[in-house]
């Protein structure tokens, strides 16, 4: 198995803060990696690092062999990385189909891509022409990701994508993100849901202040509840 | 289950129209304070005008902040540059500028027009380079570096073209007013409100049609995300930067033929007007800078007319006003 | 230390200067003979001070303000317009003072509050924006300012420059009015001085700094910042409207070009950022500099443009000619944001100088 992303010894500052202090990590083709931890443990930052968006001050980063540690946003971009950040940041003054027209960077909307999104998400064909402002938490989350895959990505970079939504839209997610893995996609995927890490993961990694505390494969800590509890205590939701 | 989030309440968009219907109030109220009718309309033409030309200038500056966050002090000298440059086409075809012949008045025109938008636009390429890049994202220094611009370039054009005021005579067939009824109105202030029309829908058609629009758009409202999904927001704000400098050299030409007269101060001049404007309007809103342009055109002619020495501070008091009802100017776009 | 408040200049080169310029002020009447000497010591004198209150602003709290102008303006108009009104007596001295600094404070008071109130990026423009109107109005109201002419007065009998004080035959020097009145503007803008070095090394002053460094961070403080950035605005207000009492006391005179105008505000801004933001003293350098630029560069440039017309170059004799001095220091200013954001006082205070932060707390 051939590792898409690879980051060896990688520092990040921000101002004063040293935030990641040594990251060593590896998301395999085509498999979905989780990043677990608490609040504060660098995940974020370590997917804003990847995205060259807080640029890592030392270390390594390859994807698909090549060097993109000093290469700016919208150049890793372009080598088929899609970022679904945390806080969405979908674009209120524009509309669903807007949002969608700038995702999708190299022409026109393919519409069989378009027809699989909508049969995840209805409710994008529903307010196709309505200003992303005004959709919900979770609709806002569908457009993010549906922006992420638009056209076909290589690497997903995705942060937390069901906090805050209701239980049946995170089922929804959930059928979505393994369909996209299923197309080939390898998915680096920061999760507090253990519940939804868990129907997801190929492989784990655990952080805390800012350094990688465990690896391993995502069934083998599913089923060691003692190592659950000592790696991520009681920041995890209830294991549903 | 999906569609449980489908159905979700989905609030109305609201269309906010008060700023729209501000200008209209305004217009209205002041007929019975006016009186005449025909002295209300010429004014109200004249402020139309006004308005264009100050928003053909500010529109560049509005954008710009709204983009890159970028205050540049130094906007003023790309209208004065744009008017300079324009005297250069002018001076050698005096003739054609005195012929009787709109055709042959717009073939200096519009020449003229079209080199001082081109200059004020590769200005605007050096300034960015020089003076905002280097202290991108800094304000404190941005205001600083473009304030010493705006002195730079004045002083170059007294250097270059004396200190002088330069006279700019008005197109012969752009002279006298239309009349209808016993109502005047100048021929060049009709020209220039078409001109402002005209830019203002071309904006707001890239703005709005066109993808390099919807990238701007979504820029001004998170330009993290906008690089996140492979455009390189860099050579988009140069690009927004030339063009808006260019604006502002259209608007100094256009603005020196209707004061016939070209001098290096009018930038310090319309710095202040552009800048209340686009305070008004919301800094990187368009259409807050087009409907504050017409504002502050209708409160200085109508101040004017009727109280004289009430004109002088009225754009301070209209930015008071407004800022008390809408401290982020009348369309806050940026959440910053 | 007392007098400075625990805050020296902290680099040998930049102590000697500053005392090479202070006693060349404090000498000039003896040193250099002359009329236009004294004018320009008397000149460096008002702006260090005007230059120091903007500095309490620019270089401590980081806002751009565009109508420190307004203020100066209004000390001398103040003290101008009484004067011219009431004669010269020390009653007319002390209403304009009485009536002008609080009109600059309240002012102050006034677009702090108003600009605190909408977003800080306002704050720029919309001084620029109020002092430009208040320089209109200025202008217009002629009954009460002048227009553009101004208004001229007469001092009051002790500071006019026929009344001899001591004879010449005591020491070879006669002292007058003229040079009382000089004392009187150099002793004010010192004070004036040292209480801003006192105000920004008070705790208070340390806020003023938290704020600029991350104003929301010190509001998570718990200070108030709204209170802080309004109390320095109207100090600053204070300080220069008193540097233009000065100004106006010494030109016998107050008109929109030599104490409203836009080119004062960008000179005080020159002044400051060549000086050093953030500093205080760099307000004495960078007025000292500036003002001897403006007053003895150009005669070197006058010869400079004559030499380049005569050797028949292009484009030189314009851009040297010695009305374009201002030219060449705003390229002065854009490379000293550029190159050395700290100033003269900062390259010293890095550069030779032995650094001593500290050792005098």
């Amino acid at each position: 198995m051939t590792d898409l992303l690879k980051l060896s010894g990688v520092h990040t500052h921000i101002g004063r803060y040293h935030i990641l202090q040594g990251i060593d990590l590896a998301a395999p083709q085509g498999q979905v990696t989780m990043l677990l931890g608490r609040n504060g443990a660098g995940k974020t930052t370590t997917l804003r690092t990847i995205m060259g968006l807080w640029p890592a001050s030392s270390g390594e980063i390859t994807l698909g062999g090549e060097r993109i540690e000093s290469r700016a946003t919208p150049d890793i971009a372009q080598r088929g990385v899609s970022y679904v950040p945390e806080s969405m940041a979908v674009f209120s003054d524009l509309t669903v189909k807007e949002n969608l027209v700038l995702a999708a960077r190299d022409g026109p909307m393919d519409d069989k891509q378009l027809e699989w999104i909508f049969g995840f998400f209805p409710a994008l064909r529903r307010f196709w022409l309505s200003r992303a402002g005004s959709l919900s938490g979770g609709q806002k989350q569908m457009l993010s990701i549906a922006r992420a895959i638009i056209e076909p990505r290589k690497l997903l970079l995705i942060d937390e994508p069901t906090k805050g939504l209701a239980p049946a839209i995170v089922m929804a997610l959930i059928e979505c993100l393994k369909e996209i893995k299923r197309k080939g996609a390898t998915i680096l995927l920061v999760e507090q849901n253990f519940f939804a890490a868990r129907e997801l993961g190929d492989n784990v990694l655990v952080m805390d202040n800012g350094t990688i505390v465990h690896r391993g494969e995502m069934a083998a800590l599913a089923s060691d509840v003692p190592l659950q509890e000592r790696l991520l205590g009681l920041s995890l939701e209830a294991h549903q | 289950m999906t569609e449980l989030a489908a159905t979700d309440p989905l609030p109305k968009p609201k269309r906010d129209i008060a700023p729209i219907l501000l200008p209209i109030a305004l217009a209205l109220v002041t007929i019975p304070l006016i009186g005449s009718p025909s002295t209300w309309l010429t004014l109200t033409a004249a402020s139309l005008a006004m308005g264009m030309m100050i928003f053909i200038m500010a529109s560049g500056l509005t954008l710009v902040f709204g983009l890159m966050d970028v205050l540049n002090f130094g906007h003023g000298a790309f209208i004065a540059v744009g008017a300079y440059i324009a005297t250069l086409v002018f001076a050698p075809f005096a003739a054609s500028v005195q012929a009787d012949s709109l055709w042959v008045n717009l073939a200096v025109l519009a020449p003229a027009a079209l080199l001082s938008m081109a200059v004020s636009g590769a200005l605007g390429l050096v300034v960015e380079r020089v003076l905002i890049l280097p202290v991108y994202g800094q304000h404190l220094k941005q205001i600083l570096m473009t304030t010493g611009g705006l002195i730079v370039a004045e002083q170059t054009l007294y250097a270059l073209w004396g200190p002088q005021i330069i006279p700019m005579p008005l197109p012969t067939s752009l002279r006298g007013s239309f009349i209808l009824g016993d109502v005047a109105i100048a021929k060049y202030r009709v020209l220039a409100t078409l001109i402002g029309l005209a830019v203002f829908i071309a904006i707001q058609l890239v703005l709005n049609r066109t993808k390099l629009g919807l990238l701007i758009r979504a820029g001004v409202e998170n330009r993290e995300m906008v690089e996140a999904l492979g455009y390189r927001i860099r050579r988009l704000f140069l690009g927004v930067f030339m063009t808006g400098s260019a604006l502002a050299g259209l608007g100094g030409v256009m603005w020196a033929l209707y004061r016939e007269q070209v001098h290096a101060s009018m930038s310090d001049e319309l710095t202040v007007l552009i800048f209340v404007v686009v305070i008004i309007g919301g800094l990187g809103s368009i259409g807050g800078c087009f409907i504050g342009a017409i504002l502050v055109a209708l409160v200085a002619n109508y101040g004017g007319f009727l109280v004289p020495k009430l004109a002088l501070v009225s754009n301070i008091l209209l930015m008071v006003a407004i800022l008390m009802w809408r401290p982020r100017g009348l369309y806050a776009v940026t959440s910053r | 230390m007392m007098l400075l408040s625990g805050d020296p200049p902290r680099s040998r080169v930049l102590t000697l200067v500053l005392v090479v310029i202070i006693l060349a002020l404090a000498a000039t009447p003896f040193l250099f003979p002359g009329a236009k000497a004294l004018n320009v010591a008397a000149k460096i004198c008002v702006f260090a001070a005007l230059v120091a209150s903007y500095d309490l602003l620019l270089g401590y709290t980081g806002s751009v303000s565009f109508a420190h102008t307004m203020f100066y303006g209004i000390g001398s108009y103040a003290i101008a317009i009484a004067l011219y009104g009431m004669g010269p007596n020390w009653a007319a001295v002390a209403t304009g003072i009485v009536v002008g600094l609080p009109l600059a404070a309240l002012l102050a008071l006034a677009i702090g509050l108003f600009s605190l109130r909408v977003a800080a990026i306002f704050f720029a423009m919309i001084t620029l924006a109020v002092a430009s109107a208040f320089q209109v109005l200025a202008s217009q109201l002629s009954w009460l300012t002048g227009g553009e002419d101004g208004r001229s007065f007469q001092l009051p009998e002790l500071l006019r420059p026929g009344t001899v004080l001591v004879s010449k035959s005591l020491f070879g020097f006669e002292i007058n009015g003229r040079i009382l009145t000089f004392y009187l503007v150099f002793a004010v803008s010192a004070l004036m001085i040292l209480a801003l070095l006192r105000v920004v090394n008070s705790p208070f002053g340390r806020v003023l700094q938290a704020i600029r460094e991350n104003r929301f961070r010190a509001e998570a403080l718990g200070f108030r910042t709204v209170f802080h950035l309004t109390y320095a605005n109207c100090l600053a207000a204070l300080v220069a409207a008193g540097a233009g009492i000065l100004n106006a006391l010494w030109l016998r005179y107050a008109g929109p070009d030599t104490s409203l105008s836009f080119s004062i505000m960008l000179d005080i801004l020159l002044m400051v950022v060549i000086g050093g933001m953030g500093t205080i003293y760099g307000a004495i350098i960078g007025a000292t500099i500036f003002i001897l630029a403006q007053n003895y560069l150009q005669s070197l440039m006058g010869v400079a443009s004559k030499a380049a017309s005569e050797a028949g170059l292009p484009l030189l004799p314009g851009l040297l000619h010695p009305d374009r001095w201002l030219l060449w220091l705003g390229l002065l200013f854009i490379a000293s944001v550029y190159f050395f954001p700290t100033g003269v006082v900062g390259r010293l205070r890095n550069g030779g100088g032995h650094k001593s932060a500290g050792a005098s707390h």
